[in-house]
């Protein structure tokens, strides 16, 4: 049970919040959540009869991308699974752990039938007749109210079978994860499910033709699912032109770091940064920007300059030099030694690694001792380039992109920051003082 | 078949429930659940847990002990009466984390993977949590997150678990 | 199929080959580690990245399908940027230690360093420290920091032995490789890991530091240790086998061995080996010279006291054929057809010549059946790589197992089903069985079925036989040492024939089938090996038989041999053969001699020795060849082995016919039921360090957990029901006879069964047989406490 989080005002999330619109915090049951239109879009689907493949091609035509990082079209993806008969799974991905990222948790916690409708839409377009949500261990009283939630929509017909009278059948079930980033990447979370350690599998076969025990499986981040029901709902064009072109929709921003008011912000995709920063307040103690990393720490960080100029939507941050990732956005002020804050990061790759490609196991842990040995002071010149190399001996080299993850920070850093780096090596002490 | 279980038998209706989640041939896949359970009861998965977990799942003791080890948030040793995890990763950092963390070393007398004199608590260093809203985060025994832990709210934090 | 191109040159493969299959066929080596052509893949070494023309970064050779049309380059500066990168990564935390390491010279890290590996090290940090890990006598651990986390190991578990031993703990570079706290690693397939490593992480304990592998000669020959025939490679310094590890074989062993084939080689070394011919003159053993050693022979079988008739000779079925051949012409010369290889063999009702005791089939093809049915059998000990086969047709086919035992398979396959039954009611159940099937098909049902009232459990297995399309009855070693033996074996060709299944019969040793062809069995007029016990005889000879292990009647033999006038036994070893030879004959092992064995395929190899003979110790086929010649028997001019295979060619030119030969069904209409007993049933076993004399000297072996078997073992509801616990001491009669020995309580058994090995303490007094006992606790460890 969730007792610890006070009731918000119903606009926290801003003000064209549609996933998050009318949330309050304390809102989340079935009730509540029908009021809000809830489960009406399935009702749609199951009652006016769209067709799985009607369902399919709305999300395409829709521009929604995934929200769990790579943002590849969610249509396109459901459209990958086999037509035939046989056992399938849809999968939900709320392992957030992307450090930085903390919209997941919101969602599920303040409005869970969102996250169950948009799966069993999913469900229903693939022709799956089981799900799970994988949920981060971390926030294990999420996990409880999810099932809480889960056991209200089965008692209202919205799981199991025949479905508002209908021959779809779905039943979804909660999974916990205990403390390993590297289940979120969603072969690693399948494995997981299997009740083995969160190792990624090579791919291909991809998901589709071979994911949980083997049998077809389409998994999705939390919110890609929850911007289902009212995509549906709405229909596609409508939920496009929230966004931008190829940019369909709002996105759910989790803004960290030091801004007066960090927290989740959903907006249009395309919105500039700038306007986003201002809905968390600016900057903290009316300090300068100095960088942002867009979209959770795997991707490259940016400067202030370039940041101040980016819309936030896919294309443009791809534009800029990074990527919209998961919409963790990570402020970090003139204050900041980068160096540092470099270190951290690398620190959690190393101690994330799942151990079993070799230059993702042995790198990343060289990586941290050579960032940290720059910074404890101690470094050599040639390890930047030393970092640059090992980085570029990792990217690219291993089963899934936590080598990526661990490469491409190392060299954004450098590449926007290099100063800093040769400044520590050469004097020994960091040129800003505090992380 | 011998009866002498190591956990309650709340316990074992509990991964009952969890196993019942999966397909009938699947029942490993309740093994992250089952050895939650079990270090929620027993406070930490001990060599017994894994066997018994293993048999009660039909998987190899080996196998078992490949997910306990592999997943951060399991408790290969004995812990405190509260084990207090706090998050050191960036975003909780740039809150001032680190000065948490100083604070609560410092008020425990202890480090890192340590657990205070009295048996309180141990402090572990943690990895996102995946609130960084509310950072500084800390979890205490798994189960309870706790946001905004600045150096102002740590003795109180402190006095709360030495009473547990 | 695929047409692709490999450094240029274009190559054909099978949908759904990889790069690396593409890459191989052509020849060309793409570096590797974790890919093992018998293992799934793991692709996680990333040892073999190669450039594809339109990737935009280098991917797995292992693991990336071929495509047609695809252009690879194995050898591009893209592709060795990225070998080069890897293997930088492989070497910062190895600890660089090949001079000290067993694996040096033969290690595919050393080997690949040189090639991929930079000059100098980049890597400034200290390196990682992997503890030693205890496996138990077998496999060493103890230089983990050499582990290159391949997983080849743990997959090798998981994938081709069956059970998963190793796993791989941890995560990121704290991953380490090893056992669940304290557990050994020793089931019967475990050693391969050794060879599957491919560095020196793991290495064979009894090996350690013995050589250097420059130093080492290597010879092909064939183990004898069980029917399969698994090729062997055994490494010679000097004179001494100090290794042994798997010659490939596609037909037979594929790329491995099992335990006992492997760490066996130690028994040959062992401190008991005969090494001159001796002579017993008033229970004092004397060295003598060859020449004195037959001339003795030959005075006292021209004595009168000896009966011609009255000579008997036990053989074992890990004798080679031409030794089998010659030892029953010898005695047959002498004037005797009292001769048997099936020194364990109780019921000899349905002679055996009506079936040879074969696979049925070819090896290979077990791997393709969808239903299988395995009975009286502990398929895992008596056979490793025919289980081994199972679990692929398992994993390929989805086979459905069955088992009919007294104990459960022992996690053979996730897929095996147990019906378990006490020993004597295996024979009842199949009836069951057959009258099930007949029923089911719809056949009209068999005489002597009438009163047999079909069960839920014979239900079932008759619905798995009458479905599927490729199938086998086999039907263990067990069975053959079973009262029931003959109607077991019946009543399986009987099912074979309604549901048109193959029916294998598993033997002992690794030539059994040789035994047979050459016909080393009694004469029509002669004496089994039962026979010979019960009814003393005036001499014996035994070749590489040791009765208080090799027969199923222990004691009684030793009483016959000891009051028998002349007792000459052929053998490599003393240590047993000295308490009631009068004679002993120091003859070679299989590793030093030439030889021929058929295994259970009919698959017929020879071999030459490995090593040169020990001491004064002889060929047995040389020997036997002296001996016929001294005592001027007809035909015992032999000067090399290829005569004497000469005239086994006709013996060997009619196996095929031998082995297509249908059993005659007609014979064995009465006395359908087995021998069914109430109350509590002993289940006898050969344990599977225990087979033969090679084996049971090999010490490594002899301190795993399969040689610990000086004790009862009770069902758990028989131990609830005698209140009886572990160590317990419990006292067994059978037969008239008692023995105590500590309890051992095995959740594996049926619930009316306790299980005493043939090979126990207890079996010298009670013979090695299944059959009615009892069972009485005598004192409870804990009342001590
Ligand atoms: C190391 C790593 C961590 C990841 N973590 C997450 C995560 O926490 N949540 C998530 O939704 N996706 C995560 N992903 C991305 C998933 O693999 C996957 O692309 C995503 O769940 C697909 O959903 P989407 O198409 O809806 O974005 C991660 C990927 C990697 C490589
Ligand atoms: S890149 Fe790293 S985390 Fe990803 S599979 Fe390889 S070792 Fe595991
Ligand atoms: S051999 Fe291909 S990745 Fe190891």
């Amino acid at each position: 049970m969730i007792t610890s989080n006070p009731p918000f005002p119903v606009n926290s999330y801003g003000p064209d919040a549609v996933i998050m619109k009318d949330i309050d915090g304390l809102n989340w049951n079935l009730s509540e959540y029908e009021k809000r239109g809830g489960y009406q879009a399935l009702r749609k689907i199951l009652v006016e009869g769209m067709s799985p493949e009607d369902v399919i091609a709305e999300v395409k035509k829709s521009a929604l991308r995934g929200r769990g990082g790579a943002g590849f079209s969610t249509g396109l993806k459901w459209s990958f699974m086999p037509k035939g008969e046989g056992q399938k799974y849809v999968v939900c991905n709320s392992d957030e752990g992307e450090p930085g990222t903390f919209k997941d948790r919101d969602l599920l916690r303040y409005n869970p039938h969102i996250v169950i409708e948009g799966m069993a839409i999913a469900a229903y377009a693939i022709r799956a007749s089981v799900g799970y949500n994988y949920i981060h261990g971390e926030i294990w009283e999420v996990y409880e109210r999810f099932e809480e939630a889960l056991e209200e929509a089965r008692a209202a017909g919205f799981l199991g079978n025949q479905i508002m009278g209908s021959q779809f059948a779905f039943d979804l079930y909660a999974h916990h994860g205990f403390g390993a980033y590297i289940c979120g990447e969603e072969t690693a979370l399948l494995e997981s499910i299997e009740g083995k350690k969160g190792q990624p599998r090579f791919k291909p076969p991809f998901p589709a033709s071979y994911g949980l025990y083997g049998c077809p499986t389409t998994i999705n981040n939390t919110e890609t699912f929850a911007a289902v029901p009212s995509l549906i709902l709405e229909g596609a064009d409508a939920y496009l032109s929230l966004g931008k072109p190829n940019n369909g929709g709002t996105k759910i921003f989790s803004v960290s770091g030091d801004v007066v008011r960090p927290g989740n912000y959903e907006v249009r995709l395309g919105t500039p940064f700038a306007d986003l920063l201002e809905m968390a307040g600016g900057m903290r103690d009316g300090n300068d920007l100095k960088a942002v990393i867009p979209g959770g720490s795997s991707m490259p960080v940016l400067p202030a300059e370039v940041m101040m100029a980016t819309d936030m939507d896919y294309d443009s941050i791809a534009k800029a030099g990074s990527m919209l990732g998961s919409g963790a956005v990570i402020v970090m002020d003139e204050t900041r030694c980068m160096v540092r804050c470099l270190l951290r990061l690398s620190y959690f790759y190393h101690e994330e690694s799942c151990g079993q490609c070799t230059p993702c196991r042995e790198g990343t842990g060289w990586l941290y001792r050579l960032v940290k040995r720059i910074q404890n002071g101690t470094g050599e010149d040639g390890d930047i380039d030393k970092l640059l190399s090992l980085s570029d001996n990792i990217g690219g080299r291993t089963i899934c992109a936590l080598g990526d993850a661990a490469a491409l920070p190392v060299k954004s850093f450098i590449e926007h920051f290099r100063p800093e780096f040769e400044y520590l090596i050469k004097y020994k002490k960091s040129q800003v003082e505090s992380i | 078949m011998t009866d002498r279980r190591l956990l309650s038998i709340k316990a074992y209706e509990d991964i009952d429930k969890e196993i019942a989640k999966y397909p009938v041939e699947r029942k490993s896949s309740a093994v992250m659940a089952a050895l939650a359970i079990a270090q929620n009861e027993a406070g930490w998965v001990s060599e017994q847990v894994v066997e018994d977990v293993a048999a009660y799942l039909d998987m190899r003791p080996i196998a078992v002990w490949e997910v306990a080890t592999f997943y951060g948030m399991y408790n290969l040793e004995k812990t405190g009466r509260s084990k207090l995890a706090i998050c050191t990763n960036l975003p909780c950092a740039l809150q001032g984390a680190n000065k948490t963390v100083d604070q609560l070393k410092a008020k425990l007398g202890i480090d890192f993977n340590q657990t205070s004199s009295d048996g309180a608590v141990t402090l572990k260093e943690a990895e996102c949590m995946g609130a960084c809203g509310d950072a500084p985060v800390v979890i205490i025994n798994d189960r309870e997150m706790r946001g905004k832990i600045g150096v102002e709210v740590v003795d109180s934090l402190v006095e709360e678990l030495k009473l547990r | 199929m695929i047409t692709l191109e490999v450094d240029g040159k274009t190559v054909e493969v099978e949908n759904g080959s990889t790069v690396m299959d593409a890459a191989n066929k052509l020849g060309v080596h793409v570096p590797h580690f974790c890919y093992h052509k018998k293992l799934s893949i793991a692709a996680n070494c990333r040892m073999c990245l190669v450039e594809v023309e339109k990737a935009p970064k280098p991917l797995p050779a292992c693991a990336t399908p071929a495509t047609q049309n695809m252009k690879v380059y194995t050898r591009s500066e893209q592709a060795k940027n990225a070998q080069k990168g890897v293997m930088e990564f492989l070497l910062i935390n190895h600890p660089l230690d090949c001079p000290i390491c067993d694996q040096g010279g033969e290690c595919q890290l050393q080997d690949l360093a040189v090639g991929y590996g930079g000059s100098g090290s980049r890597f400034n940090e200290a390196k990682r420290i992997v503890s030693t890990k205890e496996l138990g006598p077998l496999v060493s651990a103890s230089e983990m920091s050499r582990c290159i986390h391949c997983t080849r190991c743990v997959r090798f578990g998981q994938e081709i032995a069956g059970v998963m031993e190793l796993g791989m703990a941890g995560r990121g570079e704290h991953s380490e490789i090893m056992s669940f706290v304290g557990s050994t690693v020793e089931s019967e397939l475990s050693g391969n890991m050794i060879d599957v490593c491919p560095v020196g992480a793991l290495t064979s304990k009894p090996f350690r530091y013995a050589a250097r592998t420059w130093e080492l000669a290597r010879r092909k020959t064939v183990s004898p240790h069980d029917a399969l025939g698994s090729n062997l490679t055994a490494q010679i310094k000097g004179d001494t086998v100090i290794r042994v590890v798997p010659y490939e074989n596609a037909e037979i062993n594929e790329c491995w061995i099992s335990d006992r084939d492997r760490f066996s080689y130690e028994g040959l070394n062992a401190s008991d080996r005969l090494l001159s011919p001796m002579i017993k003159t008033d229970g004092v053993w004397e060295e003598v010279d060859w020449a004195l050693a037959l001339d003795h022979i030959k005075e006292k079988l021209a004595s009168s006291n000896i009966k011609p008739e009255s000579i008997g000779a036990f053989a074992v079925p890990q004798a080679t054929t031409e030794e089998l051949y010659l030892f029953q012409k010898f005695i047959r010369a002498l004037g005797s057809e009292n001769i048997d290889y099936r020194l364990r063999q109780t019921d000899h009702e349905a002679s055996s010549n009506s079936r040879v005791p074969w696979l049925g089939m070819s090896i290979t093809d077990v791997e393709h059946l969808d239903r299988i049915l395995v009975i009286g059998c502990d398929i895992r000990k008596e056979q490793p790589l025919l289980a081994h086969r199972m679990r692929q047709a398992v994993k390929k086919n989805d086979a459905s197992l069955a088992f009919i035992n007294s104990m459960t398979s022992d996690s053979l396959a996730q897929a095996a089903k147990d019906y378990l039954v006490a020993p004597s009611h295996i024979a009842e159940l199949m009836c069951q069985v057959v009258k099930a099937v007949s029923g089911l098909l719809g056949r009209k049902m068999p005489e002597g079925f009438d009163d047999c009232k079909v069960g839920k459990d014979a239900n079932h297995i008759a619905e798995l036989l009458v479905s599927g399309s490729k199938k086998l009855i086999l039907v263990g070693a067990m069975c053959r040492n079973h009262a029931d033996r003959s109607k077991i074996e019946w009543l399986s060709h009987l099912l074979g024939e309604l549901v048109d299944a193959k029916v294998g019969l598993l033997s002992e040793g690794a030539n059994s089938l040789g035994a047979e062809i050459v016909n080393s069995l009694p004469g029509s007029n002669g004496l089994d090996a039962g026979e010979m016990i019960t009814t003393p005889l005036d001499a014996y000879f035994l070749l590489h038989a040791e009765m208080g292990e090799d027969s199923c009647m222990p004691g009684p033999a030793a009483d016959a041999l000891k009051s028998a006038q002349l007792v000459v036994a052929l053998n490599a070893f003393k240590g047993e053969v000295s308490e009631y030879a009068t004679v002993m004959l120091p003859i070679s092992p299989f590793s030093e001699t030439a030889g021929t064995f058929i295994n259970l395929e009919g698959i017929s190899q020879s071999f030459g020795p490995v090593a040169p003979t020990k001491g004064l110790s002889r060929p047995a086929w040389r020997l036997i060849a002296a001996l016929g010649k001294l005592l001027d028997l007809t035909d015992f001019e032999y000067q090399s082995i290829e005569d004497v295979r000469a005239q086994l060619k006709d013996h060997l030119d009619g196996l095929p016919a031998k082995l297509q030969m249908k059993p005659d069904l007609s014979s064995m209409r009465t006395q359908l039921k087995g021998s069914a007993h109430v109350g509590i049933e002993r289940l006898s076993d050969v344990p599977m360090y225990s087979v033969d004399s090679i084996v049971r000297r090999a010490s490594a072996l002899q301190l795993t957990k399969e040689a610990m078997f000086d004790c009862v073992w009770v069902s758990t509801d028989l131990s609830t029901e005698l209140d009886i616990s572990d160590q317990d001491i419990v006292r067994v009669e059978q037969g008239g006879n008692h023995f105590d020995l500590p309890a051992q309580v095995d959740s594996s058994l049926m619930c009316s069964v306790v299980r005493v090995s043939m090979n126990s303490r207890a079996s010298k007094v009670i013979g090695g047989v299944t059959g009615a006992v009892r069972i009485t606790k005598l004192h409870s460890v804990s009342t001590v406490a």
